[in-house]
């Protein structure tokens, strides 16, 4: 394929957003109260949304014939190439927001300088991505606010959740040397360029919420390599199940 | 009017700049910041406005269904207070 690095690209950027709102969506049903419940849902349905539309333009442009379902349904663990931390469990709501604050104030970042991209089909799917992530990243920061200057339990939960997704964060700014080529031509961005705000937004939160990130902390990696935590494999399989058992299912 | 979701907030919508904030519904929150955010979530999430006010609810003061005879019927037979004697001009927009 000639455009094999920007295939890859669109794919791990794709696959954060679907692994992060299949994680969302365990929460419809569940959630604390009814509000909060649509909440979240709303928030999995944009992230889903933005996943079809970068997995729609990477079949395109396999040109294979597949679609933006083959794409999400039928590729295995070790095909994906999300970061670690999008496949975490859930966990308590602390946990669940800790990690979409994260991801939000990533993808934040990461939309808007997509959103300049020179190809325009990407920086046109960046461009609705950046404003869903402004609120998404509005919601998810609330509640970490929220807990952090909430009751003692709140605090404990929060501190319990910082520790445990922490170390997980550092995997966002890796850059692969098969995306160097991308990044010369603007096509996409070097996350590298985006730790020093992201680190900026986090840390200012975690001061809100009476939370210090702790430096030199060891940083796991592995997920872009296709290389995950044992949790992926069960969340595809839940997911990937339907269309795998009635492959030609419609609504 | 509290539980364990949080006390009530009243929700109005406004669909266009200029109009009226219509009261939608309302919705639980625990806080000023996130009864906006559920009223987005709730009213507003099918392009439905363009702002938002939430109240809550124990701010309202409202009349009794007591209170109808002697609040509203007395304007019944004072037609001079309808304009109805008036061409209301077409640049006039929501009256």
């Amino acid at each position: 394929m000639e455009n094999q690095a920007l295939y890859n690209y669109l794919i791990h950027l794709a696959d954060d957003s679907v692994v992060l709102a299949q994680r969302l969506c365990e929460w419809t049903g569940h959630g604390p109260f009814l509000e909060e419940d649509l909440a979240l849902t709303n928030i999995s349905l944009d992230v889903f949304g933005r996943a079809r539309a970068i997995l729609e333009y990477a079949a395109q442009l396999e040109g294979k014939g597949r679609t933006e379902d083959h794409l999400a349904f039928f590729r295995n663990e070790r095909e994906y190439t999300n970061v670690l931390l999008a496949e975490l469990p859930n966990g308590d709501y602390a946990k669940t927001m800790m990690r979409l604050a994260f991801m939000n104030a990533y993808d934040f970042l990461l939309y808007t300088e997509l959103s300049k991209s020179t190809n325009a089909t990407l920086a046109g799917i960046a461009a609705k991505a950046v404003k869903e992530s402004i609120y998404h990243r509005r919601h998810s920061f609330s509640w970490i606010e929220r807990f952090g200057n909430g009751t003692e339990e709140s605090m404990h939960r929060l501190k319990e959740a910082f520790l445990d997704t922490w170390s997980f964060t550092g995997e966002m700014f890796e850059c692969h040397a098969q995306f160097a080529e991308l990044v010369k031509t603007g096509v996409v961005v070097d996350p590298a360029r985006l730790k020093a705000n992201w680190d900026k937004d986090i840390r200012d939160l975690l001061q809100r919420a009476g939370l210090t990130a702790p430096e030199g902390v060891y940083m796991h990696t592995g997920g872009r390599k296709g290389v995950h935590t044992e949790h992926l494999g069960h969340l595809l399989a839940e997911m990937q199940s339907l269309p795998r058992s009635l492959p030609e299912a419609t609504w | 009017m509290s539980d364990s979701q949080g006390p009530l907030w009243e929700v109005f919508v406004q669909k266009k700049s200029g109009q009226p904030y219509v009261h939608a519904g309302n919705v639980h929150a625990f806080d000023k910041e996130m009864a906006l955010q559920n009223a987005r979530d709730v009213y507003s999430r099918r392009n439905e406005g363009t702002a938002i006010w939430v109240v809550p609810s124990d701010a309202i003061t409202a009349s009794t269904p007591e209170d109808m005879g002697s609040f509203f019927e007395p304007s019944n037979d004072k037609i001079f207070r309808h304009p109805t004697f008036y061409q209301i001009p077409d640049g006039i927009g929501h009256m």
